[in-house]
């Protein structure tokens, strides 16, 4: 059993409130970033950690904030990312809900580390319920003197806004998050300027995920190198996992990076194996992410085992590997059709495009609706091809990665389970049964020439 | 749903709208708290809070009520009201049952649910109840995959839903019969 | 200053100058190199922001700069690029690129209806240039095409939402021309649409300039009488004195006879307005005493117009697949304009 970093006190009785939390050691990186550090040394300690980016692209975050542009007079802004919207992740509900305070506290030590006088939370809408709990967390901390002038008479001043989205997937972009926070429309900025140049108000701007921001709690509490010592290669510390699908024990659960990919998802500590059928695929960060055969989930395509950290799970290329992503984690058994899966995926992506850019735009509906007739038995063998195409179209050309995003289940599905496209094209009337596969579990190896 | 089908376009038949003492010192307290010329930024928090106050919907009155509150154009308002899944553009229902249908939620029977509600209410995912009391939306993945199949009625998450459970909170719903919104405290 | 090379073209440019930018400096220094220049749906040179949404003009950046020599892994926006001293492009002379444009290409048509032969901006479209060029042959698209009914906003703009490609230059100009804009884009994704919301009328001094921004025939002008197409009228550059401090009065009559059927703002050989023109300009003088006629206009842009290789039915296998009923088309045509 790996060590808790986040989650340590998560069962602990009161540990919502601040009383609790503080019960717990709460706040003690404040303490002492604000009482002995200086913001150097606080940035020093998370490039250290070699903490990466939990949000989904995994970028170092010690670099991330030493790329912040710092001019005279101009303020700069922390923003917390809690849109969570990628299908699969629940694990910033999960610790907001439960454990409030450990958010606020790394807001508070990042914010000091970045000079940032003012921070927001963009919660999802969605969870509105959630950003009542920050709200009255952060309305606990303001009384106690952990928010507001001159915190713990170290002439640092801060101060947290909740501000919450409306419904719409694509304000998780970072950019997109920022026109959401300014009152426009979520539309993608087009790129350079980055954020840490001209993110909120024109103004310099970290965006990081709630997890990236709570993990800067034990970073600074028990130092950089303690954190890195978690983990294997670049793949450093904890990460929270939402565990999800056809598994028999779904939750959140926070592992060592490095745990195999198969104690991840057969033993009782974690996902507890399959809900009673076999395993057939599983996406592991989230639906962006390619989805893999089980098998290749478990070994690299060199035969080794594969682990939970970002190079493992990406090793093989798009070919045969895929992605940490999020760390949005289902697993599908044998009877889910991996056709009509693939059409929900596109489905959820044309529903969320923003419509800027032509590619996403025209792309994501044009391969839904390929996709929906496939599924429904209407399909032709050139479809496969053409869903090829015109996700082969989209990536790579468009404003933002939503485009990449919509475009990689698809490619990895056809890639992996060809076979199951051509079987709901040879067999058009036995696929507009809804549950296909729910009877007669798809085997890779069947024929089904016949039939 | 509202982002997909035409919004209501006009202030016919739709009634008059100004916001309630109450609200509009909500409004005035969001627009505070941004810095100096940058209240725009309130705007998605007033409109959450205008849709509470005009039964669960945005009506062109509605939407001219907050430009006007924040001195905004009116197409400002309209451009991101529309671009949000959550701001209904037509009017719902006493509830709305966001049922999630992305597909961790589908691999754990959120077909079967919706299918099952269908049938039930006897309308079609974004319909409305023709006693004006079930608004059926289909949402995306909110968040709950690991307690799917699930559905979000005002603020409240009902996880790990079966049919007999979702069946079970209909019925209570209709008795208890009054209106519920996301931003109820 | 910069030297960048566009498919094996150099020039030296200033520093902060985008790919399009010194791509257009190539082909206006010497009209054979004007392959090295991307074609542009969204971009516009006078609206600020304008770019970055079409992706029709995308360039593979094959070397970054002399600094840094990394090509770059995605293709790139060249209207919001700056170019790098040292860099090298490739417009037409990568292969991948160049599919990938078809590709961005195929994307804008699929839901473009089949109504060019009505279209009151046949033979001066930019997205029939576009699809002559980097077309299909056929769509692959069979699914039912978006549709909108056409709306008036205001008595002299009609807008079509079915032709439009949500470029946003019409938003623009509302924002940057006029004094306050009134419509923008509602809705997202595939369903979003340039609306007024409310059936508002766009009325406003320099408001008529979305006419000409707009790259399709999406915006067009109430006011062209007897609609007519553009290669049956003559057009003379001519200019008035006009009142309005904003507007020079120098325009483009396009005349059939003594008759002036529609006043546009003049266009340059990248089909942008030299300068914006005021609505009186526009919809009020359609008197030719009313204007000092300077002489014929040499249309000069890369266009169908001009290059002689207008074919209505060629067009029509291009952008559709199958061909419509084009005779049907014109009489729906003839119905709702009555
Ligand atoms: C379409 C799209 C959706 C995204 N959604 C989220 C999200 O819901 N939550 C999140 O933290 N990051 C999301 N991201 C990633 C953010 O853009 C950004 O990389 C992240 O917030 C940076 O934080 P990190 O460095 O701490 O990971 C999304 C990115 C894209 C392209
Ligand atoms: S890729 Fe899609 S979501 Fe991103 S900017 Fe383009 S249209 Fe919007
Ligand atoms: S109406 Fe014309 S100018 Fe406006 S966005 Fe559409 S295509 Fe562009
Ligand atoms: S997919 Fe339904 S809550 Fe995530
Ligand atoms: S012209 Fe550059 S993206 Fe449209």
């Amino acid at each position: 059993m790996g060590r808790k970093l986040l989650f340590e006190h998560i069962d602990k009785p009161g540990i919502r409130g601040l009383e609790g939390y503080r019960a717990n050691g709460g706040y003690r990186s404040v303490e002492k970033a604000l009482k002995t550090l200086s913001p150097e040394a606080v940035l020093e300690e998370v490039k250290k950690s070699g903490l990466r980016g939990r949000g989904g692209a995994g970028f170092p975050t010690g670099m991330k904030w030493s790329f912040l542009a710092k001019p005279e007079g101009v303020p700069r802004y922390l923003v917390v990312n809690a849109d969570e919207s990628e299908p699969g992740t629940f694990k910033d509900r999960y610790l907001m809900e439960r454990i409030p305070h450990i958010l606020i506290e790394g807001m508070i030590t990042s914010s000091f580390a970045l000079g940032a006088k003012v921070s927001y939370i963009y919660i999802r809408g969605e969870y509105f319920y959630v950003a009542r709990i920050m709200e009255q967390a952060i309305a606990e901390a303001r009384a106690a003197g952990w928010l507001g002038k001159n915190i713990l008479g170290s002439g640092f001043d801060h101060d947290i806004h909740v501000q919450v989205g409306a419904g719409a997937y694509i304000c998780g972009e970072e950019t997109a998050l920022l026109e959401s926070l300014e009152g426009k429309r979520g539309n993608p900025r087009i790129k350079p300027p980055f954020p840490a140049v001209k993110g909120l108000y024109d103004c310099p701007t970290v965006v990081n995920n709630v997890e990236t921001i709570a993990a800067v709690v034990p970073i600074v509490n028990d130092g950089g190198e303690e954190y890195a010592k978690i983990g294997i290669g670049k793949s450093t510390g904890t990460k929270l996992i939402s565990a999800g699908g056809n598994i028999k024990r779904p939750g959140v659960y926070e592992i060592d990076l490095g745990v195999t990919c198969d104690e991840f998802i057969n033993s009782d500590e974690y996902c507890g194996g399959v809900d009673g059928r076999a395993f057939k695929a599983v996406v592991p960060g989230g639906s962006s992410v390619p989805i893999v055969p089980y098998e290749l989930f478990l070994k690299t395509p060199a035969g080794e085992n594969r682990l939970m950290t970002y190079e493992s799970l990406s090793e093989g290329g798009f070919a045969q590997g895929t992605m940490m992503g999020s760390g949005g984690f289902y697993a599908y058994n044998d009877a889910q059709c991996i056709v009509r899966s693939t059409w929900n995926h596109t489905r959820f992506y044309h529903h969320e495009s923003c419509g800027q850019c032509s590619p996403c735009r025209e792309g994501t509906g044009w391969m839904e609706k390929v996709l929906h007739r496939l599924e429904h038995g209407e399909g032709r063998t050139e479809d496969i091809d053409l869903l090829w195409d015109i996700q082969r179209k989209i990536e790579g050309n468009t404003i933002c990665p939503l485009g990449d995003a919509a475009a990689w289940p698809v490619a990895s599905a056809i890639r992996h389970f060809r076979d199951e496209f051509e079987y709901h094209v040879t067999h058009r009337e036995k696929v507009k049964d809804p549950k296909h596969f729910a009877r007669e579990p798809f085997r890779k190896s069947a024929k089904f020439a016949t039939a | 749903m509202s982002a997909r089908t035409r919004p209501i376009t006009t202030t016919e038949g739709t009634k008059p709208f100004s916001f309630s003492e109450a609200g509009l010192a909500e409004c005035k307290a969001l627009m505070a708290r941004y810095p100096e010329g940058r209240s725009k930024s309130a705007l998605i928090p007033i409109l959450h809070v205008a849709q509470a106050e005009n039964d669960g919907w945005l009506s062109v009155n509605a939407m001219d009520a907050v430009a006007q509150v924040m001195g905004l154009r009116h197409i400002e308002v309209y451009e991101v009201a529309s671009f949000y899944s959550m701001f209904n553009l037509h009017p719902v229902g006493t509830y709305v049952l966001d049922v999630c249908r992305t597909t961790p939620c589908m691999l754990r029977g959120s077909d079967d649910l919706i299918t099952h509600l269908e049938k039930k209410l006897g309308i079609h995912a974004g319909e409305t109840t023709k006693d004006g009391m079930f608004t059926l939306k289909g949402v995306e993945c909110l968040g709950s995959c690991g307690t799917a199949p699930m559905l979000q009625c005002g603020a409240q998450f009902h996880e790990d839903l079966t049919i007999e459970k979702a069946d079970a909170l209909i019925d209570q719903l209709r008795a208890r019969n009054s209106r519920t919104n996301y931003t109820d405290r | 200053m910069a030297k960048v090379t566009i498919d094996g073209v150099m020039i030296e440019v200033p520093d902060g100058t985008t790919i399009l930018q010194a791509a257009r400096m190539i082909g206006e220094r010497n009209k054979a190199d004007r392959h090295v220049v991307p074609p542009a749906m969204c971009y516009y040179t006078s609206l600020k922001t304008s770019g970055g949404y079409c992706r029709t003009c995308i360039v593979k950046v094959t070397k970054g700069s002399d600094k840094d020599p990394r090509p770059m892994p995605k293709p790139v926006a060249s209207c919001r690029t700056a170019v790098m001293d040292g860099m090298e492009v490739a417009n037409t002379t990568d292969p991948g690129l160049v599919d990938a444009r078809n590709g961005v290409v195929e994307m804008l048509l699929i839901n473009h209806p089949l109504d060019c032969p009505i279209c009151d901006q046949a033979g001066e479209c930019h997205l029939q240039d576009l699809s002559y060029e980097n077309g299909k042959e056929a769509s692959r698209y069979e699914f039912e095409r978006r549709t909108f009914d056409p709306i008036d906003i205001g008595d002299t703009i009609k807008l079509h939402m079915t032709r439009c490609i949500l470029c946003y230059r019409c938003v623009k100009v509302g924002e940057q021309l006029t004094d306050g804009r009134v419509h923008g884009v509602i809705n997202r994704g595939d369903v979003a649409e340039i609306s007024t919301y409310i059936q508002n009328a766009i009325e406003n001094d320099f408001s008529g300039n979305m006419i000409d921004v707009c790259p399709v025939g999406a915006l067009t002008d109430r006011t062209f009488r007897f609609a007519s197409r553009v290669w049956f009228t003559k057009p003379v550059n001519a200019h008035r004195n006009c009142g309005n401090p904003r507007c020079n009065g120098h325009v483009v009559l396009w005349l059939k006879g003594n008759e002036v059927l529609r006043v546009t703002g003049r266009k340059d050989m990248w089909g942008e307005v030299e300068s914006f023109i005021c609505n009186t300009c526009r919809f009020d003088k359609k008197d030719l005493a009313a204007w000092t006629v300077e002489g014929p206009r040499q249309i000069d842009r890369h266009s169908v117009i001009n290059q002689g290789h207008y074919n209505l039915e060629r067009k029509q296998a291009l952008l559709t697949s199958p061909a419509p009923n084009v005779p049907e088309l014109a009489k729906r045509k003839e119905l709702k304009d009555r």
